[in-house]
């Protein structure tokens, strides 16, 4: 029986419970002649959790060490000369083929007898762990639902109880995403340790020179891995982002906050709104295409060398991209700032660029800075403007007229084309990645601490 | 608080009293409504108001919610300007100049025309900032000592200065909901305005808040005209030396406090001082 069939069996039975706990309930009501606890509906949906939740959770739990049990039980069946003398990787490839072999899937070479042999054993197995699944489900099914159904009294709690389980589910799924943080971040930590197997941290974190050489040139020459030129560069293209969306996102908040009539804001919101909505991919051809030429014509007509692809052009076009960040939370900010406030300051005779100025400002920068510090946050982890327009040149240098390359660039280019997932080329990729999460982690938490503590002013 | 005891004319709006409080002339007309006609949108809010206001006076707006009263005293020193579908209509003069012509400068308007608002609003600055505000944005200091006079100056006749002169640096919004509102009358005294409007100062305070701020309202008398909204007609009768009642849009009548208190020439005031609507 395949899994998708059993879950959908589970699913029709569920629905049976319900109605059978919805008319057992009725029928309880109408014998005892009381009014029950809950509403039938909450009967019906007790029961169908009853009769479903632990048939799930084994279900889930069967199909997570099934596998692994039955791979062990193959191998121990292995002959043993087959085995003597395999390291881990070339017994999990082994394995791997036996598999394909037991679910009827070709593999290259047709197989060895004694590979048959497992994959005839291992099919085997998988049919008793099959029914077996399919066998204790049904007990857990039958046993929940009448289990459930014989304890519909007018004394059950039966809402109550349906309300925790909501409560539980609400959980799980914040549970999700939590998780998948962790367990990111312990994955990248596993593969970083790995790398600094390779290179000494010292050497990674302080190296001047970023020179990797290609994984296929042998385990002779294992290249640079020096952090500093990417993280100067990163910090080079985010800082002359910043320095155009920071202003420039300010007065448009400022403007649309406090100056623009309504239908204007209400049109220009959005629109403004869209830029963030652009793909990174197109801004990136767009800084190639128009901006980076433009901007060395430009030098040209000034004397000065730029080259198209810059440490300028890619931050110039990415501080427009995250213009929009800065302008729709500085909006919102501005605009918590109580009427009472401006008020107070236009009634002593300030004007209205005083007030903001002086007043509204000011009260609003711990909430402004937080977004800045997002802005921040969100330059630094940018990628595809970087990749086309900042000129891939992982030097250390001082002129943002050169081509320089980030950490993200970086990552790009060690994970991409043929490579050997052991080496320090491809692993650096991890410890470059946990870099950048540690610093945009960094600037979320202190920008979160910032906007907490703005936020408590008025409340 | 003296109130006159003597009948006055029953003509509402101009009312020459002679003798108010003792040593007070009040038959100089310092601003003067004529026909103020307020629109919100396509709504209108006051139907068409006469009113004299005197010097040194302290002439209080009663009346039940919605009834405009607020409205007009916002129209006072133009801060209805601050809302988009606000329009207003007639002519309010202030020293005989009308403040809604078109070359008058709104910013000075304030200047002399300060207000205090129902809720204290100080800015989250120091207390110190909060006061040297309004002066440093007139240029009425040309020194720190100038400044520190002010200052200390506006807080003494707030009746805060004691409370507050060793917290100076700290900031305006620690203080508690009454010193906050004096505060707020601080700094709006240290631009030394002539007039000083005031928008239900008490109602988001405890008794005590309100007794200070009520006597304080008696000595600024003194020097300053003041006119306040209040729903709290005790309030009025403690304070005011005249009192103007508002119904629906429309002035109703205006009269000394003890006339309107004891003898209302219309109906409606009758009912609404007697509790029988508001």
């Amino acid at each position: 029986m395949s899994n998708l069939a059993l879950i959908a069996t589970l699913l029709v039975m569920m629905a049976l419970a319900y109605h059978l706990g919805l008319t057992r309930s009725r029928a309880v009501a109408a014998e005892h002649d009381v009014r029950m606890h809950s509403r039938p509906g909450y009967y019906g949906v007790l029961v169908a959790l009853w009769c479903g939740l632990p048939a799930l959770a084994i279900f889930l739990l069967w199909s997570f060490l099934a596998p692994q049990l039955i791979d062990m039980l193959v191998t121990q069946q292995l002959p043993a000369d087959l085995v003597a003398g395999l390291s881990d990787r070339e017994l999990q490839t082994l394995l791997r083929r036996v598999t394909a072999l037991a679910n009827e899937q070709g593999v290259s070479g047709g197989g060895s007898p004694e590979e048959l042999a497992a994959a005839g054993h291992m099919a085997r197995l998988q049919t008793i762990e099959n029914f077996s699944l399919v066998a204790l489900m049904a007990v857990l099914v039958v046993v929940g639902l009448i289990f459930a159904r014989r304890r519909i009294s007018p004394n059950w709690r039966a809402r109550n109880q349906v309300e925790r389980v909501i409560m539980f589910a609400l959980a799980a799924s914040s549970a999700v995403a939590i998780f998948t943080t962790i367990g990111i971040v312990l994955s990248m930590l596993g593969e970083a340790l790995r790398f600094f197997s390779f290179i000494s941290p010292a050497e990674f974190f302080f190296g001047t020179v970023w020179n990797p050489r290609f994984s296929t040139a042998g385990a002779s020459s294992q290249g640079d891995f020096g952090l500093l030129p990417l993280l100067w560069g990163t910090m080079m293209v985010s800082t002359i982002a910043l320095l155009v969306a920071i202003p420039v996102g300010l007065m448009t908040a400022i403007y649309m906050a406090e100056y623009a009539p309504p239908w204007l804001r209400n049109v220009a919101k959005p629109v403004i709104e869209i830029l963030a909505g652009i793909p990174t991919i197109v801004y990136g051809f767009f800084a190639l295409i128009v901006v980076g030429p433009f901007l060395s014509s430009v030098g040209d007509l000034i004397g000065i060398n730029i080259r198209t692809t810059s440490a300028l052009t890619a931050g110039l076009v990415m501080g427009i991209m995250i213009i929009p960040f800065v302008s729709s939370l500085s909006d919102d900010i501005i605009t918590q700032v109580p009427k009472s406030l401006r008020d107070g300051a236009l009634g002593l005779g300030a004007t209205k660029s005083e007030t903001i100025r002086q007043v509204v400002l000011p009260a609003a920068l711990p909430g402004i800075v937080g977004a800045f510090l997002l802005a921040a946050s969100r330059a630094i982890g940018e990628t595809m403007i970087v990749v086309l327009a900042a000129g891939n040149n992982p030097v250390l240098h001082a002129n943002p007229f050169e081509a320089v390359s980030t950490i993200t660039v970086t990552i790009v280019n060690q994970l991409t084309g043929d490579m050997d997932f052991a080496s320090p080329q491809s692993l650096v990729a991890f410890a470059l990645g946990l870099t950048l999460f540690v610093i945009t982690l960094g600037l979320n938490v202190i920008a979160l601490v910032v906007v907490r503590k703005y936020r408590q002013q008025y409340e | 608080m003296n109130i006159p005891a003597q009948p006055m004319a029953t003509s509402s709006v101009s009312v020459g009293s002679g003798e108010s409080r003792v040593s007070k002339a009040k038959d100089k007309v310092k601003m003067n409504a004529q026909d103020v006609k307020v629109f919100y949108g396509d709504a209108q809010a006051i139907n068409g108001i006469d009113l004299d206001i005197y010097e040194n006076e302290v002439l209080a707006f009663i009346g039940p919610s919605g009834c405009g009263k607020s409205t007009f005293l916002r129209c006072l020193n133009r801060m209805n300007d601050t809302i988009d579908i606000c329009r207003v209509e007639g002519k309010i003069t202030l020293d005989q100049n009308d403040i809604y012509a078109p070359d008058r400068d709104v910013v000075l308007l304030r200047a002399q025309v300060g207000i205090v608002f129902q809720k204290p609003n100080p800015f989250p600055k120091s207390i110190y900032e909060n006061i040297a505000y309004g002066p440093r944005l007139h240029g009425l200091a040309r020194r720190k000592a100038e400044l520190d006079d002010i200052v200390e100056s506006s807080l003494r006749r707030a009746g805060l200065w004691e409370e507050v002169k060793d917290r100076l640096d700290k900031p305006g919004t620690g203080l508690s909901g009454g010193q906050q509102q004096r505060l707020c009358i601080a700094r709006t005294v240290a631009v030394s305005p002539d007039i000083i409007l005031m928008d239900e100062p008490c109602s988001a305070l405890d008794p005590i808040a309100t007794a200070k701020v009520e006597q304080l309202i008696d000595e600024l008398s003194e020097s300053y005209t003041i006119v306040m909204v209040t729903h709290n007609m005790q309030q009025a009768a403690r304070v005011a030396d005249r009192t103007a009642f508002f119904h629906m849009g429309d002035l109703v009548e205006v009269d000394t406090t003890d006339q309107i208190f004891t003898n209302p020439q219309d109906q409606r005031t009758h009912d609404y001082i007697t509790g029988r609507f508001g």
